[in-house]
Order: structure tokens, then C-alpha cells, then sequence
């Protein structure tokens, strides 16, 4: 292992002819970056972008406010007939609605993940330009199987946590680079027969975004 | 060091692979059906990106960075991702990076993993490997499942199975998963596939994958997918494996803000593919509490020593040169007899096995240039093709080799006025056994490789040179007479026009 190691770096070394002392860090700062970095939309249209795009990729999508949000998330859960739904360990408790019994995501073996109906999580930031939401898996988001093995997503996202482009939504979470992180754009989908993208392959079949504002 | 490409050393050369799979019509139409369906979405995606270019050139040079520093982000990668309690493994060819696996596999003691498609195990034949030793491996993308339950081969190197169409999978599926009454209904077929791997997430407690990125300050791997079957290898098992090629690397972590833009729309021509995972060592409470990564060289240095052609490695298998390929839209994905296919493939197979295999697929290209018109990391495979056929006719390195005696006549004859006129003069005089209605069709010995795929039109009574100085000599412009009597007449033979 480590022979291979040895022989490994000191192939690379002779190929690109450089020698130990070259440092890459003062040549990384040179590299174009002349992409677009900051998004320009006013927030009234990145809203709209965002919306626009979670549609475009099957996600269902509902608008709503602080103080409605329990009552959004209920009648989301009623209309799909949604009894055994886990809620993300450290969702703050005011965004659920109390009439209704959650599964607390702690207590909840695999087994339970794989026949409950749904699941409720919070996101760390979301990306009008892919229409995606992003999951840094700290409290209130679940560990990275609460998002994957059930068969609804129901995810609340707070408008200011809505960015307009992709390297400012990398900005907002690089705090948390080395938590896991994941990026969630529509429900699971294929296109591995012909083209055609299928919706809900193995991850959640059924993606709701409760976008409050 | 032996590296090996799947069994591309054995493979028979891509014109002669090619004929068959020319004839297979329905192969054709779903390869043609595939690849205009997803060139298409990507040119939609990438026209509403108004920063393409700008993303092309710091995706480009971001690689390019990074495989000249190689040595040394790969040594903060491995220390960073130990630091995150991960253990960092070093292959130098296809059969360590095997037995690395199989042995860690045997340590944590299963006989039975589940797999993320990666297109390195294919490359090492890892499958093959783990099933000497009694372990069962489990593909679970889509397209992996039905190649694998086929006992087919992937045919591109993001959607394996588009040479299949619906009715095909079915009766695969009919077959291999004992359910009889199946449709050919893409949804219900998709549904069947779930239903088969669910079991098989919830319980196999090893998983391997690839990686798309590895990400060297802070020792994390990013993995691109769809389906979700990669989430599941990557969080239930106890224990994960990553086997990535060491030109996987990037340096930062905000470097995925380019590749994570670049990457999903130029491979299936969506916004964002449905999932993207990154995760760092092992986290206590979440996912795999055992991660190790295998680095690959298995010929890559090689590839990084050849100036010309480094540039192959920056490559981040996003398939848009295969899909634009129209060579490969021809003929699919087999034909190259490696997992990797295309023009992409037709660079890496050989330069991996040395340039002393696979020798013809360098050839395998009509130089158009679709495909570096589309590479989101701007590799100007033409240009290696080139330097490629280059390196391939100095291999042959004998003075006597025909094709080499051939150049070497045609470069004595082109650099004399003297010597070209007099062989256009013979050229018109002796074709004439070989031309039949203005077209050479089949030319004898050795340049009949070359009338085999193409026809070419005779000499012209009159050349452009002799009509040149006829013009002259008649002080002014003149019709000309014979070159166009004769192409009208060639058109009116052939229906040429």
C-alpha cells in the first residue's frame, strides 16, 4: 500500500515536472472565474423563479406564512391521507400543527422509515436558478436516510433562505462544508429507458415545498 | 503494473466491431432516439445559462490546475479525509485497486455488496473480481440493472442501457425478475426495479461506489445522480468504498459551484439532476461509520505525462461528446470495446492501455469537432485524436510498413511542383481500368481499406493548374470548360448532384 503510494506521487511528479517546493495555492487565485456570481432578480422574482422551477421538475409546491404554516403542512398531510409522518429531530415545534401525532425521527428504526408516509424537514438554502433545495443535514433537516427512504419529502423553506444562483447557495453553506450535504432537485427521477424521465425511482416519490413568506 | 480497460486489450478493432452493429436496426433507432432526446434538452439547459462560456473556461482550467498539482492535492485529500476518519487506499493498476476491495470486503465480512454505477469498477472489471471470490455484487442504477440482468454490456457511459428500448427491458425484466405479466410501460418498469432493490438496500451492508469529485481541502467526495439508488449505497450500508480515478480531484470545496452547474445539464440536459451527495469521512448517527477510498492510477500517469494529450484527464464523464458523436450515433457504444465509448473513449482507452492497444480507435472520428464544440471542460479531442494517430504511426515505427512507405512517397510527391504534375499526369492516364461512370469504387490491394466506406471521384480531364494557365495564356477569365463538362457529366451518371 504505501509502495504504491510512493510510486504513485513520484509518477506524477516526473510527469508534470514540477518538484516538491511548487506550491499550488498561489497559482489557484489566478484561475478566470468570470461566471456569474450573484443573482440580480429583486427577491419578488427570485421567489417566483424558484416556485416556477420546483414546478417545472414535479415538485408540488405551496406558498404561505409564519403563523399559517402549521395549518399548510396539515392540510398537505390530510389531503394525502398521511398518518404515520416523522417529524426531523429538531424541527422547532411551533411550525407543526398540534392536532396532529408526529413520529419523532429519534425513535424511528429503518423498518419505520420504509413503511411511514412522509416525512416533514427544514433546508439550509435554496437555489431559484436549478430549482433545488439543499440539505446540510443539521437540526431540523434529519439525517441523510430521513430524506431518502420514505415516500413523501415535505420540506419548509424560509424565503430568506432563498439565493438566486449556485455559487451563492455555496457561499451560504460553506460553513458547513464538511456536515454531508445534499442536494435535492425534484423528486427521484430516471430517464435510463429511452429518455423518458420517470418520476420516483428509489428516493421519495412525492416532493412537497412549503415556501413561507 | 499491468492496467487493463475493462477487456478492451482483447477487443477486435472498432471498423471491424462497427460492421455488425450496422446492421442491427433497431439498435440504431434507439441509440438515434436517445441521444437526439438528450441533445436536445441539453441545448435548451445551455442556452438559458447566459455564464456557458464563462463556466466552460473555469471548469477547464480549474482541471487543468489541478493535474498539474496533482501530487499535491492528492496528499491533502488523503489527509483531510483521514482527519474526517476515513482510510485513504493507493492503487497503482486495475488488479491492486481489486485486491484492495475484495480484501476490505472479506474484512468487514460479507459475501454480498450493493453498487452505485461507476465506471471505474467496469474499468478494473471489479465485478468480476469480487465474483471469484464468492461475493455477489448488486448493480442498482436503472441502466446498471439491465445491463447486468441482461448479461449485456453498457453501451455509454451515463445512460449504460440506451442501446435497449422499453420492450427490450421488459423482456429482460419478464425473465430475470419472474414477473411474467409485466408491460412495456417505462413507469411500471421502473416501478419493478424499485420494488427489486428495495430488499437489498435494507439489508446489504456494504456498498461500493465511484466518485464524481473529490474534493482535496476538505477530504470530501461528491456523488451526481438521479435515481436515488446512489443515496441509498451511500447512506444504509455500514460500511462504503469509494473507488475514484486520481483525476477526480478538485481543490476546493466551492469548486463544485462550477462543476455542479457544468456537469448535470451537459450529461442528461436538466438544471440540477435530483440528487447531489457530499460527505466528508464517516458522521457519527448518519450514514457509514467505515469509508475507505481506493485511488486509481491504472495507466493515468501515463495519460499526465504526455503534454499534449493531459488534457484527457479533465474529463468529467458527463457523455455530451458521445450523444454529439456522429460516429458513435452511428454505431452506439460497443463498437469501442471498452467501458468508455465515444470520442471520450476513443482518447482514453488507448492512452490508458499505452498506445500499444486499442489502436484503432483514435480513428474512429471524423475529426467534426461537434465534440469539443460540447465538452463542458473544453478538451479539444480532436487534437488529441490527431496527436493520438500521430503516436499510433510512430509505434508501427517500421520503415517498411506500407502505410508508412505510402506518406513517406505522397510527401516526396507533394513537395515538388515538378513531381505533382507529373503525377497528376499519370494519375489521369493509368485510373482508367479503375473508374467506372466517374467514381473509383473499388481500388485493389491495400487502398481498397479506404474505397471500402467511401467513394471518390476520378481525375479530372482538366486540372485546376492546366486550366489556370490556359486562362492566362488567353489573357482573361475563360469558362471552365472542361472540369465542370466533366463533374456534370459525373452528376448525371451517378445522380450525384
Amino acid at each position: 500500500m504505501t509502495d504504491a503510494r510512493a510510486t504513485m506521487l513520484d509518477r506524477i511528479l516526473s510527469a508534470v515536472g514540477g518538484d516538491e517546493r511548487t506550491v499550488a495555492t498561489a497559482v489557484y487565485a489566478g484561475i478566470p472565474r468570470t461566471y456569474i456570481r450573484a443573482g440580480t432578480l429583486d427577491a419578488e422574482a427570485r421567489l417566483h423563479l424558484l416556485l416556477e422551477r420546483l414546478r417545472d421538475y414535479d415538485t408540488h409546491v405551496v406558498e404561505t406564512s409564519a403563523a399559517s404554516l402549521p395549518q399548510a403542512i396539515a392540510s398537505i398531510l390530510l389531503e394525502h391521507r398521511e398518518k404515520n409522518v416523522i417529524a426531523a429531530d429538531g424541527l422547532p415545534a411551533e411550525m407543526l400543527p398540534r392536532d396532529f401525532a408526529f413520529i419523532s425521527e429519534r425513535s424511528a428504526s429503518l423498518d419505520d422509515l420504509n413503511t411511514c408516509d412522509g416525512i416533514v424537514t427544514t433546508c439550509s438554502v435554496a437555489v431559484a436558478f436549478t430549482g433545488s433545495i439543499v440539505l446540510t443535514h443539521g437540526p431540523g433537516e434529519g439525517a441523510r436516510r430521513l430524506s431518502l427512504v420514505p415516500d413523501r419529502h415535505l420540506c419548509v423553506v424560509r424565503a430568506d433562505q432563498v439565493v438566486e444562483t449556485v455559487p451563492e447557495a455555496f457561499s451560504r453553506i460553506a460553513v458547513h462544508a464538511t456536515r454531508p450535504i445534499t442536494f435535492i432537485s425534484g423528486p427521484s427521477a430516471t430517464a435510463d429507458i429511452e429518455m423518458t424521465r420517470i418520476r420516483g425511482v428509489h428516493g421519495p416519490r412525492f416532493l412537497d415545498v412549503v415556501l413561507v413568506r | 503494473m499491468t492496467v487493463r480497460v475493462g477487456e478492451a486489450d482483447q477487443a477486435p478493432s472498432f471498423q471491424k466491431a462497427a460492421l455488425p452493429l450496422l446492421e442491427d436496426a433497431q439498435l440504431r433507432k434507439n441509440v438515434r432516439h436517445a441521444t437526439d432526446v438528450i441533445t436536445y434538452k441539453r441545448g435548451i439547459v445551455v442556452g438559458e445559462t447566459p455564464d456557458w462560456q464563462q463556466l466552460r473556461t473555469a471548469g477547464s482550467a480549474i482541471k487543468a490546475h489541478t493535474l498539474r498539482y496533482l501530487n499535491e492535492y492528492l496528499v491533502q485529500f488523503e489527509k483531510a479525509c483521514t482527519a474526517a476518519g476515513g482510510h485513504v487506499h493507493w492503487a497503482s493498476d486495475a488488479d491492486e485497486a481489486n485486491r484492495i476491495i475484495v480484501g476490505l470486503v472479506q474484512q468487514y465480512g460479507g459475501n454480498e455488496v450493493i453498487k452505485i454505477k461507476t465506471m471505474t469498477s467496469e474499468e478494473i472489471g471489479l465485478n468480476e473480481a469480487l465474483e471469484r471470490e464468492g461475493i455477489r455484487a448488486h448493480e442498482t442504477d436503472l441502466a446498471e440493472v439491465i445491463v447486468q440482468l441482461g448479461g449485456d454490456k453498457s453501451s455509454h457511459i451515463v445512460a449504460p442501457a440506451i442501446h435497449k428500448n422499453r420492450s427490450q427491458v421488459r423482456q429482460i425484466f419478464r425473465e430475470r425478475m419472474n414477473l411474467p405479466d409485466l408491460t412495456d410501460d417505462p413507469e411500471e418498469l421502473t416501478a419493478a426495479a424499485r420494488r427489486y432493490l428495495r430488499e437489498k438496500f435494507l439489508r446489504v451492508p456494504i456498498g461500493i461506489c465511484g466518485a464524481n469529485f473529490l474534493v482535496a481541502n476538505n477530504g470530501s467526495v461528491c456523488i451526481v445522480e438521479s435515481e436515488g439508488n446512489g443515496r441509498m449505497c451511500l447512506t444504509l450500508p455500514k460500511v462504503l468504498i469509494s473507488i475514484a480515478g486520481i483525476e477526480k480531484t478538485i481543490p476546493r470545496f466551492e469548486d463544485l459551484e462550477v462543476f455542479l452547474q457544468l456537469l448535470p445539464r451537459s450529461a442528461t440536459g436538466e438544471r440540477m439532476n435530483p440528487y447531489n451527495s457530499v460527505w466528508t469521512g464517516v458522521r457519527e448517527g448518519d450514514g457509514p461509520q467505515h469509508f475507505h477510498v481506493v485511488l486509481l492510477d491504472n495507466g493515468r500517469t501515463g495519460i499526465l505525462a504526455d503534454a499534449e494529450a493531459r488534457q484527457t484527464l479533465q474529463c468529467i464523464r458527463c457523455g455530451a461528446c458521445l450523444n454529439t458523436c456522429p460516429v458513435y450515433r452511428q454505431t452506439g457504444g460497443h463498437a469501442y470495446g471498452s467501458s468508455y465509448s465515444g470520442p471520450i473513449g476513443a482518447i482514453v482507452t488507448p492512452q490508458l492501455l499505452q498506445m500499444r492497444e486499442a489502436q484503432s480507435l483514435p480513428y474512429a472520428s471524423s475529426l467534426c469537432g461537434a465534440c469539443y464544440e460540447v465538452c463542458p471542460v473544453k478538451i479539444n479531442i480532436p487534437e488529441v485524436l490527431i496527436h493520438l494517430r500521430g503516436r499510433v504511426v510512430r509505434e508501427k515505427k517500421s520503415a517498411l510498413d506500407p502505410e508508412a512507405l505510402a506518406m513517406k512517397t505522397a510527401a516526396m510527391i507533394f513537395t515538388s511542383r515538378r513531381r505533382f504534375e507529373a503525377a497528376q499526369r499519370l494519375g489521369r492516364i493509368g485510373q482508367w481500368p479503375l473508374v467506372s461512370h466517374g467514381w473509383f469504387r473499388n481500388l485493389p490491394g491495400m487502398l481498397g481499406n479506404w474505397t471500402r466506406v467511401r467513394d471518390l471521384r476520378e481525375l479530372p480531364e482538366q486540372t485546376f493548374r492546366a486550366w489556370w494557365k490556359e486562362r492566362a495564356k488567353n489573357g482573361g477569365p475563360i469558362e471552365p470548360s472542361t472540369p465542370l463538362r466533366s463533374a456534370r457529366k459525373i452528376a448525371q451518371d451517378t445522380g450525384h448532384d
